[in-house]
């Protein structure tokens, strides 16, 4: 595996991916800290190494909609972008999953202003919760490379037809350089097949997307949306799966434990966090203490059931998240998680720890002192949800 | 796991010499891992950039608070920022200076190892572009990477003339600290 193994930017292994799942259109508008990858990929075009529509546009927005436009005509879209980016965004992408267009999209997490801040949380994409788009969290350079064809084989199957985001954490996974293995031509062509989608705009077939639903019919749209997000919570398993007999790599379909069976305390937790959880827990089992990890990678669609499941032996659930809902006092993955356990008989402890936003660093040490408050809880002292990482002198 | 902190200016490369260290030791056969301290770039603020060297994959994503060894591209720095902070005993603070080590007053157990970068650079590249030099120094000092995969990085990143300027320099630099391990 070594062998085959390059030391390149996080960026330049996610633009390569796009690249080897030979979109038909890119539309993107640079922004700190996705632009590495659109550099790459408008390089990639110029130089003849994509047979592909390159679109500069003057916004995030246009972006979007040039994408919706060209996937609607039965492209294989693709762009990129992030925080303010992502929010101008917003009312499109409620209209590509609502046509039901696959496009992809790689959201390289960052804050939101204001005040304004370049620097990683994932605001921005579970901001975007609710707009029916597929979400998945990357750990690595390398899983967030890989999502791109899994998310193009989710995206177009035509039980799911959603788009979808790859979420990888700014600057974190976007700029670190580290061994990858770029995504092969060969293999990619044999795991993701052309795009031929059964519907799109075709003036010899004349039809209309998204124009109009009365009351007699809006509802069943959403209800169509919803039960797609149900095949693909079924399809992301399948297609990791698939992922893994050509390429050989696996980081969990829906979720993914860590130390997880016989674990007490279970945290839960998205994106590149997850490679420092495991080296603390690594750490905590050595001196005995009973600790494991449950990565969600799947936030849209919810995986509730295989939560549930694995979930069912923890003794105190600690949830970490890089976002809050003002106003809650809660990260969205807490939130979730507690909705998700209510009825069931796995009610216990669920202890929400925000934390890293706008780029605070998370040391080890961080993990470990919110592993020593979850100890507490067998004592009955708890908090629901609370900062982690205040500094209590500007607090 | 080794950990590298190497503090500089905007423009001085800070961010390619952890690229082209962490190239050079995946070459050597570790795993390597390379970021910067994701500062606004701006040419002349202090920048750092880290660097991990380890034998198996690296799944740790934090900055470096107890550096192994500290690499400080301009000397001006050690009056603006805290470099020697968390460094381990065991390693060194390799500073980019024509000074000796003794002239450097800092509250640290690491020893300091010294080098005129900016000097060689004049010579050999005839700019004063330090950040190859000094991760050729910092093989010669630690001897934790092989300066030909070094230079191969370099080569590979700067073909051509630059690339065969900078390797010499890089040769340079290794051999006169070699002698400091």
């Amino acid at each position: 595996m070594r062998k085959s193994m390059v030391v390149v930017e996080g960026s330049y292994a996610v633009a390569h991916a796009v690249k080897v799942c030979k979109p038909h259109v890119i539309s993107a508008y640079p922004i700190t800290p996705q632009t590495h990858i659109v550099e790459d990929l408008s390089q990639f075009a110029a130089d003849g190494e994509m047979n592909c529509e390159y679109m500069n546009v003057e916004s995030e927005f246009s972006a979007i909609s040039a994408l919706i436009g060209a996937s609607a005509a039965g492209a294989r879209t693709y762009t990129s972008t992030t925080s303010q980016g992502l929010a101008l965004m917003h009312e499109a992408l409620f209209n590509a999953s609502g046509m039901r267009l696959p496009i992809v999209m790689t959201v390289v997490n960052r804050a939101l202003s204001a005040p304004i801040n370049i620097w990683n949380d994932q605001q921005d994409s579970i901001s975007q919760r609710d707009t029916g788009w597929i979400q998945l969290y990357a750990e690595d350079v390398q899983e967030s490379a890989d999502m791109t064809p899994q998310l193009f084989k989710l995206s177009e199957d035509p039980d799911v037809l959603l788009p979808s985001m790859a979420c990888m954490d700014g600057f974190i996974l976007s700029h670190v350089y580290e061994p990858v293995i770029l995504l092969e031509q060969g293999l990619t062509d044999e795991f993701l097949p052309t795009y031929s989608p059964e519907f799109m705009l075709d003036t010899k077939n004349p039809m209309s997307f998204g124009a109009f639903a009365d009351p007699s019919t809006y509802t069943e749209f959403r209800y169509k949306q919803e039960k797609a997000m149900g095949e693909a919570l079924r399809k992301i398993e399948e297609i990791a799966n698939e992922f893994k007999d050509i390429y050989g790599r696996y980081y969990g379909g829906l979720i993914d434990g860590y130390a997880l069976d016989d674990a007490e305390i279970v945290i839960m937790a998205m994106g590149s966090v997850i490679g420092t959880i495991k080296d603390t827990i690594d750490e905590l089992r050595h001196d005995g203490e009973s600790v494991g990890l449950l990565k969600v990678r799947s936030f849209r669609p919810f995986p509730a059931d295989a939560i549930r499941a694995a979930l069912k032996n923890a003794k105190v659930i600690v949830t970490l998240d890089k976002n809050i809902s003002v106003g809650k006092n809660e990260g969205a993955l807490c939130t979730e998680v507690k909705a998700c356990l209510h009825n069931t008989d796995t009610r216990v402890p669920v202890i929400g720890f925000m934390l890293g936003h706008g780029g605070r660093d998370i040391p080890m040490s961080m993990i470990k002192k919110i592993i020593n408050k979850a100890k507490l809880v067998e004592k009955g002292i708890f908090v629901e949800s609370e900062f982690a990482d205040l500094r209590e002198d500007l607090a | 796991m080794k950990e590298i902190r190497i503090h500089g200016r905007g423009g001085q490369g800070s961010v390619t010499a952890a690229e082209l260290l962490a190239v050079a030791a995946f070459e050597d056969g570790k795993y390597s891992q390379a970021f910067p301290a994701f500062g606004v770039e701006r040419r002349g603020a202090p920048v750092t950039a880290f660097v991990r060297l380890n034998d198996k994959p690296i799944r740790l994503r934090s900055q470096i608070y107890e550096p192994d060894y500290v690499i400080v591209q301009d000397a001006t720095l050690v009056d603006v920022v805290n470099v020697a902070a968390g460094a381990k005993p065991e390693g060194f603070i390799l500073i980019n200076t024509e000074k000796s080590p003794s002239s450097f007053i800092l509250n640290t157990k690491a020893p300091v190892k010294t080098l005129d970068a900016t000097k060689l650079a004049m010579d050999i590249i005839g700019k004063p572009i330090v950040n190859t030099i000094l991760a050729g120094a910092f093989a010669g000092v630690s001897g934790l990477i092989n300066p030909e995969s070094i230079k191969n990085a370099v080569m590979e990143r700067f073909p051509g003339k630059v690339g065969e300027k900078n390797a010499a320099a890089i040769q340079a630099a290794y051999d006169l600290m070699e002698e400091q391990r």
